[in-house]
Protein backbone atom coordinates (compact mmCIF):
# COMPACT_ATOMS: atom_id res chain seq x y z
CA UNK A 1 0.00 0.00 0.00
CA UNK A 2 1.58 3.40 -0.86
CA UNK A 3 1.64 6.31 1.99
CA UNK A 4 -1.41 8.09 0.12
CA UNK A 5 -3.73 4.70 0.02
CA UNK A 6 -2.84 4.03 3.70
CA UNK A 7 -3.10 8.03 4.99
CA UNK A 8 -6.80 7.85 3.57
CA UNK A 9 -7.79 3.76 5.06
CA UNK A 10 -6.78 4.88 7.88
CA UNK A 11 -8.13 8.47 8.60
CA UNK A 12 -11.91 6.49 7.13
CA UNK A 13 -11.49 4.02 9.75
CA UNK A 14 -10.21 6.74 12.51
CA UNK A 15 -13.18 8.32 11.79
CA UNK A 16 -15.43 5.57 12.36
CA UNK A 17 -13.46 5.11 16.21
CA UNK A 18 -13.87 9.00 16.88
CA UNK A 19 -17.37 9.06 16.44
CA UNK A 20 -18.17 5.47 18.51
CA UNK A 21 -15.34 7.05 20.94
CA UNK A 22 -17.16 10.39 21.75
CA UNK A 23 -21.14 8.56 21.70
CA UNK A 24 -19.95 6.08 24.75
CA UNK A 25 -17.03 8.56 26.68
CA UNK A 26 -14.46 5.86 26.08
CA UNK A 27 -12.09 7.48 23.66
CA UNK A 28 -11.37 6.10 19.84
CA UNK A 29 -8.71 3.59 21.53
CA UNK A 30 -11.39 0.99 21.77
CA UNK A 31 -11.93 0.19 18.19
CA UNK A 32 -8.36 1.52 16.78
CA UNK A 33 -5.23 -0.67 18.29
CA UNK A 34 -7.08 -3.89 17.16
CA UNK A 35 -7.76 -2.09 13.70
CA UNK A 36 -4.66 -1.32 13.29
CA UNK A 37 -2.79 -4.02 14.04
CA UNK A 38 -5.47 -6.90 12.79
CA UNK A 39 -5.73 -5.13 9.11
CA UNK A 40 -3.28 -2.67 8.64
CA UNK A 41 -0.55 -4.75 10.18
CA UNK A 42 0.94 -1.68 12.63
CA UNK A 43 3.15 -2.98 14.94
CA UNK A 44 1.27 -2.89 18.74
CA UNK A 45 3.42 0.07 19.87
CA UNK A 46 2.99 2.10 16.72
CA UNK A 47 -1.16 1.24 17.49
CA UNK A 48 -0.54 2.45 21.02
CA UNK A 49 1.07 5.65 20.40
CA UNK A 50 -1.49 6.25 17.82
CA UNK A 51 -4.22 4.93 19.86
CA UNK A 52 -2.96 7.56 22.64
CA UNK A 53 -3.78 10.52 20.36
CA UNK A 54 -7.11 9.00 18.98
CA UNK A 55 -8.15 9.50 23.04
CA UNK A 56 -6.59 13.06 23.27
CA UNK A 57 -7.86 14.18 19.73
CA UNK A 58 -11.96 12.65 21.17
CA UNK A 59 -11.88 14.09 24.22
CA UNK A 60 -10.81 17.56 23.29
CA UNK A 61 -13.15 17.61 20.00
CA UNK A 62 -16.10 16.31 21.36
CA UNK A 63 -15.57 17.77 24.90
CA UNK A 64 -15.63 21.41 23.74
CA UNK A 65 -19.14 20.68 22.28
CA UNK A 66 -20.48 18.90 25.67
CA UNK A 67 -18.88 20.85 28.52
CA UNK A 68 -20.56 24.00 26.75
CA UNK A 69 -23.66 22.55 26.14
CA UNK A 70 -23.65 21.94 30.08
CA UNK A 71 -23.73 17.58 29.87
CA UNK A 72 -20.01 17.45 31.30
CA UNK A 73 -19.98 17.83 34.98
CA UNK A 74 -16.66 19.81 35.23
CA UNK A 75 -16.36 19.20 39.03
CA UNK A 76 -17.83 15.63 39.24
CA UNK A 77 -14.65 15.46 36.08
CA UNK A 78 -11.59 17.48 38.38
CA UNK A 79 -13.05 15.50 41.62
CA UNK A 80 -12.61 12.21 39.78
CA UNK A 81 -9.18 12.91 37.96
CA UNK A 82 -7.67 13.08 41.25
CA UNK A 83 -8.03 9.02 41.67
CA UNK A 84 -7.30 8.80 38.13
CA UNK A 85 -4.33 10.41 37.91
CA UNK A 86 -3.32 8.73 41.19
CA UNK A 87 -4.14 5.39 40.07
CA UNK A 88 -2.26 5.50 37.08
CA UNK A 89 0.99 6.20 38.82
CA UNK A 90 0.27 3.38 40.87
CA UNK A 91 -0.67 0.85 38.25
CA UNK A 92 3.06 2.42 36.71
CA UNK A 93 4.44 1.35 39.69
CA UNK A 94 2.79 -1.90 39.89
CA UNK A 95 3.09 -3.43 36.56
CA UNK A 96 6.48 -4.46 37.15
CA UNK A 97 5.12 -6.76 39.89
CA UNK A 98 1.72 -8.43 38.95
CA UNK A 99 1.53 -10.17 35.42
CA UNK A 100 -0.48 -7.97 33.28
CA UNK A 101 -1.80 -10.92 31.23
CA UNK A 102 -4.24 -11.73 34.86
CA UNK A 103 -5.28 -8.57 34.66
CA UNK A 104 -6.58 -8.66 31.41
CA UNK A 105 -8.36 -11.56 32.24
CA UNK A 106 -10.56 -10.14 34.93
CA UNK A 107 -11.02 -7.15 33.56
CA UNK A 108 -12.20 -9.25 30.43
CA UNK A 109 -14.75 -11.27 32.44
CA UNK A 110 -15.84 -7.60 34.28
CA UNK A 111 -16.18 -6.03 31.23
CA UNK A 112 -18.71 -9.12 29.67
CA UNK A 113 -21.03 -8.64 33.08
CA UNK A 114 -21.04 -4.97 33.07
CA UNK A 115 -21.73 -5.02 29.40
CA UNK A 116 -25.05 -7.25 30.54
CA UNK A 117 -25.92 -5.08 33.27
CA UNK A 118 -25.72 -1.86 31.51
CA UNK A 119 -27.39 -2.36 28.36
CA UNK A 120 -31.08 -1.47 30.00
CA UNK A 121 -32.07 1.99 31.36
CA UNK A 122 -32.09 2.29 35.16
CA UNK A 123 -35.26 1.00 37.09
CA UNK A 124 -37.12 3.92 38.05
CA UNK A 125 -36.47 3.67 41.63
CA UNK A 126 -33.06 4.42 41.18
CA UNK A 127 -33.82 7.73 39.81
CA UNK A 128 -34.61 11.03 41.48
CA UNK A 129 -32.87 9.70 44.50
CA UNK A 130 -32.70 12.30 47.76
CA UNK A 131 -29.34 13.94 47.50
CA UNK A 132 -25.89 12.79 49.44
CA UNK A 133 -24.40 14.62 52.28
CA UNK A 134 -20.90 13.94 50.62
CA UNK A 135 -22.19 14.84 46.92
CA UNK A 136 -23.34 18.05 48.38
CA UNK A 137 -20.54 19.00 50.19
CA UNK A 138 -18.50 18.34 47.14
CA UNK A 139 -21.23 20.09 45.05
CA UNK A 140 -21.59 17.12 42.79
CA UNK A 141 -25.23 17.29 42.20
CA UNK A 142 -26.27 18.92 38.69
CA UNK A 143 -28.46 19.67 35.90
CA UNK A 144 -28.38 18.92 32.01
CA UNK A 145 -30.54 19.25 29.18
CA UNK A 146 -32.62 15.74 28.47
CA UNK A 147 -34.47 15.40 25.37
CA UNK A 148 -37.25 16.70 27.31
CA UNK A 149 -35.97 19.38 28.97
CA UNK A 150 -33.34 20.77 31.45
CA UNK A 151 -33.07 17.43 34.79
CA UNK A 152 -31.56 17.76 37.40
CA UNK A 153 -29.85 14.94 39.28
CA UNK A 154 -28.28 13.57 42.86
CA UNK A 155 -25.04 11.70 42.85
CA UNK A 156 -24.79 8.90 44.84
CA UNK A 157 -21.94 6.80 46.57
CA UNK A 158 -19.25 9.00 46.22
CA UNK A 159 -16.62 6.87 47.99
CA UNK A 160 -17.55 3.67 46.01
CA UNK A 161 -17.35 5.84 42.66
CA UNK A 162 -13.63 7.44 43.63
CA UNK A 163 -12.78 3.85 44.52
CA UNK A 164 -13.72 2.59 41.17
CA UNK A 165 -11.68 5.80 39.47
CA UNK A 166 -8.85 4.55 41.04
CA UNK A 167 -9.21 1.19 39.81
CA UNK A 168 -9.98 3.08 36.62
CA UNK A 169 -6.78 4.67 36.57
CA UNK A 170 -4.30 2.11 37.77
CA UNK A 171 -6.00 0.01 35.09
CA UNK A 172 -4.65 2.60 32.31
CA UNK A 173 -1.11 2.44 34.06
CA UNK A 174 -1.11 -1.02 33.79
CA UNK A 175 -2.80 -2.15 30.48
CA UNK A 176 -2.87 0.91 28.41
CA UNK A 177 -6.32 0.22 27.91
CA UNK A 178 -10.00 0.30 29.01
CA UNK A 179 -9.92 3.09 31.59
CA UNK A 180 -13.13 5.04 29.60
CA UNK A 181 -15.15 1.66 30.26
CA UNK A 182 -14.28 1.78 33.95
CA UNK A 183 -14.72 5.05 34.29
CA UNK A 184 -18.22 5.58 32.65
CA UNK A 185 -19.22 2.54 34.60
CA UNK A 186 -18.31 3.91 38.04
CA UNK A 187 -20.62 7.01 37.21
CA UNK A 188 -23.56 4.80 35.79
CA UNK A 189 -23.03 2.23 37.65
CA UNK A 190 -21.37 2.80 41.07
CA UNK A 191 -22.49 7.02 41.60
CA UNK A 192 -25.87 6.80 39.86
CA UNK A 193 -25.30 9.61 37.30
CA UNK A 194 -27.32 9.68 34.13
CA UNK A 195 -26.20 8.25 31.27
CA UNK A 196 -25.49 10.95 29.26
CA UNK A 197 -23.43 12.66 31.98
CA UNK A 198 -21.42 9.58 32.67
CA UNK A 199 -20.17 9.03 29.20
CA UNK A 200 -19.58 12.99 28.30
CA UNK A 201 -17.99 13.05 31.93
CA UNK A 202 -16.18 10.32 30.93
CA UNK A 203 -15.37 11.72 27.88
CA UNK A 204 -13.83 15.39 29.04
CA UNK A 205 -12.12 13.05 31.90
CA UNK A 206 -9.74 10.60 29.57
CA UNK A 207 -7.61 13.98 27.28
CA UNK A 208 -6.29 14.34 30.86
CA UNK A 209 -5.67 10.41 32.06
CA UNK A 210 -4.03 9.76 28.43
CA UNK A 211 -2.10 13.27 28.58
CA UNK A 212 -0.48 12.17 31.49
CA UNK A 213 1.11 9.12 29.56
CA UNK A 214 1.37 10.54 26.09
CA UNK A 215 4.60 12.33 26.87
CA UNK A 216 6.62 8.98 27.91
CA UNK A 217 4.84 7.59 24.76
CA UNK A 218 6.03 10.17 22.28
CA UNK A 219 9.76 10.12 24.12
CA UNK A 220 9.92 6.62 23.74
CA UNK A 221 9.21 7.08 19.84
CA UNK A 222 5.94 5.43 19.24
CA UNK A 223 3.81 8.50 18.33
CA UNK A 224 4.67 8.02 14.21
CA UNK A 225 3.74 11.41 12.83
CA UNK A 226 2.98 9.35 9.35
CA UNK A 227 0.49 7.36 11.17
CA UNK A 228 -0.75 9.72 13.90
CA UNK A 229 -1.48 12.24 11.24
CA UNK A 230 -4.64 10.92 9.69
CA UNK A 231 -5.40 9.32 13.15
CA UNK A 232 -5.92 12.37 14.69
CA UNK A 233 -7.53 13.95 11.99
CA UNK A 234 -9.97 11.60 11.05
CA UNK A 235 -10.88 10.83 14.90
CA UNK A 236 -11.21 14.57 15.32
CA UNK A 237 -13.42 14.79 12.51
CA UNK A 238 -15.62 11.09 14.03
CA UNK A 239 -16.16 12.71 17.42
CA UNK A 240 -17.07 16.16 16.02
CA UNK A 241 -19.78 14.44 14.63
CA UNK A 242 -20.66 12.31 17.23
CA UNK A 243 -21.18 15.11 19.80
CA UNK A 244 -23.49 16.78 17.58
CA UNK A 245 -25.43 13.03 17.58
CA UNK A 246 -25.06 12.52 20.98
CA UNK A 247 -27.29 15.69 21.73
CA UNK A 248 -30.36 14.13 20.00
CA UNK A 249 -30.26 10.48 20.89
CA UNK A 250 -32.23 8.85 23.28
CA UNK A 251 -30.22 7.22 26.37
CA UNK A 252 -32.01 4.06 25.26
CA UNK A 253 -30.01 3.30 22.14
CA UNK A 254 -26.52 5.23 23.78
CA UNK A 255 -26.96 2.51 26.23
CA UNK A 256 -27.20 0.05 23.56
CA UNK A 257 -23.86 1.00 21.78
CA UNK A 258 -22.02 1.03 25.01
CA UNK A 259 -23.00 -2.23 26.16
CA UNK A 260 -21.69 -3.82 22.22
CA UNK A 261 -18.42 -1.65 22.64
CA UNK A 262 -17.57 -2.72 26.26
CA UNK A 263 -18.56 -6.48 25.12
CA UNK A 264 -15.87 -6.35 21.98
CA UNK A 265 -13.07 -4.08 24.61
CA UNK A 266 -13.97 -7.82 27.01
CA UNK A 267 -13.13 -10.20 24.43
CA UNK A 268 -10.20 -8.16 23.23
CA UNK A 269 -9.06 -8.47 26.90
CA UNK A 270 -10.09 -12.09 27.50
CA UNK A 271 -7.62 -12.38 23.96
CA UNK A 272 -5.35 -10.52 25.32
CA UNK A 273 -5.06 -12.18 28.46
CA UNK A 274 -5.12 -15.63 27.13
CA UNK A 275 -3.11 -15.23 24.20
CA UNK A 276 -0.53 -12.37 25.14
CA UNK A 277 -1.45 -10.09 23.14
CA UNK A 278 -4.14 -7.71 21.35
CA UNK B 1 -31.97 51.98 54.86
CA UNK B 2 -34.72 51.18 52.83
CA UNK B 3 -33.38 51.38 49.39
CA UNK B 4 -35.91 50.40 46.77
CA UNK B 5 -33.08 49.09 43.86
CA UNK B 6 -31.66 46.12 44.94
CA UNK B 7 -28.44 45.97 46.90
CA UNK B 8 -25.20 45.96 44.11
CA UNK B 9 -23.08 43.12 44.56
CA UNK B 10 -20.22 44.12 46.60
CA UNK B 11 -17.64 42.43 44.35
CA UNK B 12 -18.63 44.10 41.12
CA UNK B 13 -19.45 47.48 41.29
CA UNK B 14 -22.48 48.41 39.19
CA UNK B 15 -20.22 50.34 36.43
CA UNK B 16 -19.32 47.28 35.18
CA UNK B 17 -21.88 44.16 34.90
CA UNK B 18 -19.66 41.65 33.86
CA UNK B 19 -21.22 38.54 34.70
CA UNK B 20 -20.02 36.95 38.22
CA UNK B 21 -17.34 33.66 38.04
CA UNK B 22 -19.59 30.71 38.43
CA UNK B 23 -19.77 26.89 37.06
CA UNK B 24 -21.35 28.29 33.44
CA UNK B 25 -19.34 30.76 32.72
CA UNK B 26 -16.31 28.83 33.59
CA UNK B 27 -17.87 25.78 31.71
CA UNK B 28 -18.17 28.53 28.48
CA UNK B 29 -13.83 29.48 29.01
CA UNK B 30 -12.98 25.87 29.16
CA UNK B 31 -15.16 24.85 25.66
CA UNK B 32 -13.70 27.39 24.08
CA UNK B 33 -10.20 26.89 25.81
CA UNK B 34 -10.44 23.37 24.30
CA UNK B 35 -12.27 24.28 20.97
CA UNK B 36 -9.43 26.61 20.64
CA UNK B 37 -6.74 23.98 21.44
CA UNK B 38 -7.71 21.24 18.99
CA UNK B 39 -8.37 23.89 15.93
CA UNK B 40 -4.78 24.89 16.45
CA UNK B 41 -3.61 21.32 16.75
CA UNK B 42 -5.53 20.50 13.83
CA UNK B 43 -4.42 23.11 11.71
CA UNK B 44 -0.71 22.09 12.45
CA UNK B 45 -1.08 18.46 11.65
CA UNK B 46 -2.72 19.40 8.42
CA UNK B 47 -0.40 21.58 7.03
CA UNK B 48 2.47 19.09 8.47
CA UNK B 49 0.00 16.38 6.13
CA UNK B 50 0.14 18.27 3.33
CA UNK B 51 4.17 18.65 3.20
CA UNK B 52 4.52 15.35 3.97
CA UNK B 53 2.07 13.86 1.26
CA UNK B 54 3.38 16.26 -1.40
CA UNK B 55 7.03 14.48 -1.00
CA UNK B 56 6.16 10.76 0.17
CA UNK B 57 2.61 10.07 -1.29
CA UNK B 58 4.09 7.24 -3.47
CA UNK B 59 6.24 5.42 -1.66
CA UNK B 60 5.47 2.04 0.58
CA UNK B 61 3.96 2.48 3.76
CA UNK B 62 5.48 -0.30 6.34
CA UNK B 63 4.88 -0.20 10.25
CA UNK B 64 4.85 -3.51 10.62
CA UNK B 65 8.62 -3.42 12.35
CA UNK B 66 8.88 -0.79 15.14
CA UNK B 67 12.13 0.64 14.65
CA UNK B 68 10.89 3.57 17.05
CA UNK B 69 11.44 7.68 15.79
CA UNK B 70 14.34 9.02 15.42
CA UNK B 71 14.96 11.97 18.21
CA UNK B 72 13.98 14.59 15.36
CA UNK B 73 10.60 13.27 16.15
CA UNK B 74 10.70 12.22 19.75
CA UNK B 75 11.60 15.27 21.66
CA UNK B 76 10.72 18.93 21.72
CA UNK B 77 14.60 20.46 20.71
CA UNK B 78 14.27 17.81 17.82
CA UNK B 79 10.61 18.72 16.71
CA UNK B 80 11.28 22.55 16.74
CA UNK B 81 14.78 21.48 15.07
CA UNK B 82 13.07 19.65 12.06
CA UNK B 83 9.91 22.46 11.89
CA UNK B 84 12.43 24.78 11.60
CA UNK B 85 14.00 22.61 8.21
CA UNK B 86 10.01 22.57 6.82
CA UNK B 87 9.56 19.07 7.10
CA UNK B 88 6.21 18.04 7.18
CA UNK B 89 6.81 15.44 9.80
CA UNK B 90 8.07 17.54 11.69
CA UNK B 91 5.08 19.94 11.64
CA UNK B 92 2.81 16.86 12.44
CA UNK B 93 4.35 16.52 15.92
CA UNK B 94 4.66 20.10 16.80
CA UNK B 95 0.35 19.69 15.85
CA UNK B 96 0.53 16.43 18.64
CA UNK B 97 2.20 18.62 21.11
CA UNK B 98 -0.19 21.06 20.70
CA UNK B 99 -2.88 18.80 21.17
CA UNK B 100 -1.18 17.26 24.31
CA UNK B 101 -0.94 20.47 25.69
CA UNK B 102 -4.40 21.13 25.18
CA UNK B 103 -5.92 19.05 27.92
CA UNK B 104 -2.98 20.32 30.57
CA UNK B 105 -3.96 23.75 29.01
CA UNK B 106 -7.43 22.64 30.26
CA UNK B 107 -6.85 21.84 33.90
CA UNK B 108 -4.64 24.55 34.20
CA UNK B 109 -7.19 27.30 33.96
CA UNK B 110 -9.87 25.11 35.74
CA UNK B 111 -6.85 26.34 39.07
CA UNK B 112 -7.20 29.54 37.91
CA UNK B 113 -11.24 29.55 37.64
CA UNK B 114 -11.74 27.69 40.83
CA UNK B 115 -10.08 30.72 42.22
CA UNK B 116 -11.88 33.29 40.86
CA UNK B 117 -15.24 31.01 42.18
CA UNK B 118 -13.38 31.11 44.94
CA UNK B 119 -13.75 27.89 45.72
CA UNK B 120 -10.70 26.51 47.98
CA UNK B 121 -11.83 23.16 47.51
CA UNK B 122 -11.88 22.86 44.11
CA UNK B 123 -8.47 24.48 43.68
CA UNK B 124 -6.72 22.17 45.67
CA UNK B 125 -8.31 19.45 43.65
CA UNK B 126 -7.60 21.05 40.24
CA UNK B 127 -4.16 21.98 41.64
CA UNK B 128 -3.17 18.09 42.25
CA UNK B 129 -4.42 17.03 39.07
CA UNK B 130 -2.05 19.65 37.96
CA UNK B 131 0.99 18.42 39.59
CA UNK B 132 0.92 14.68 38.49
CA UNK B 133 0.35 15.81 34.80
CA UNK B 134 3.72 18.00 35.13
CA UNK B 135 5.35 14.90 37.01
CA UNK B 136 4.87 12.57 34.35
CA UNK B 137 5.51 14.91 31.48
CA UNK B 138 8.84 16.05 33.43
CA UNK B 139 9.74 12.66 34.07
CA UNK B 140 8.80 11.51 30.31
CA UNK B 141 12.33 12.87 28.65
CA UNK B 142 10.47 14.77 26.39
CA UNK B 143 12.53 18.14 26.95
CA UNK B 144 16.13 16.15 26.71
Amino acid sequence: MTILAFTFAVAIVSFAAGLLGSLTGLGGGVVLVPLLTIFFHVDIRYAIGASLVSVIATSSGAAAAYVKEGFSNIRIGMFLEIATTAGALFGAYLASWIPTTAIAVILGAMLLYSAYISRRPRPPELRNLPPDPVATRLRLNGRFPDLGGERTYNVQRVPAGFSFMFGAGALSGLLGIGSGAVKVLAMDQAMRIPFKVSTTTSNFMIGVTAAASAGVYLSRGYVDPGLSMPVMLGVLAGSLLGSRILVKADTKSLRLVFSLVIFVLGLQMLYKGFWGRM
Amino acid sequence: MAHLAPAPDRNVPPEQPLPRWDDRRLEIVLGNLLRSGVAVSAAVVFLGACVYLYRHAHEPADYRIFRGEPSDFRTIPGIFQSVLNWRGRGFIQLGLLFLIATPIARVAFSVVGFALERDRLYVAFTLIVLLVLLYSLIGSGLTV
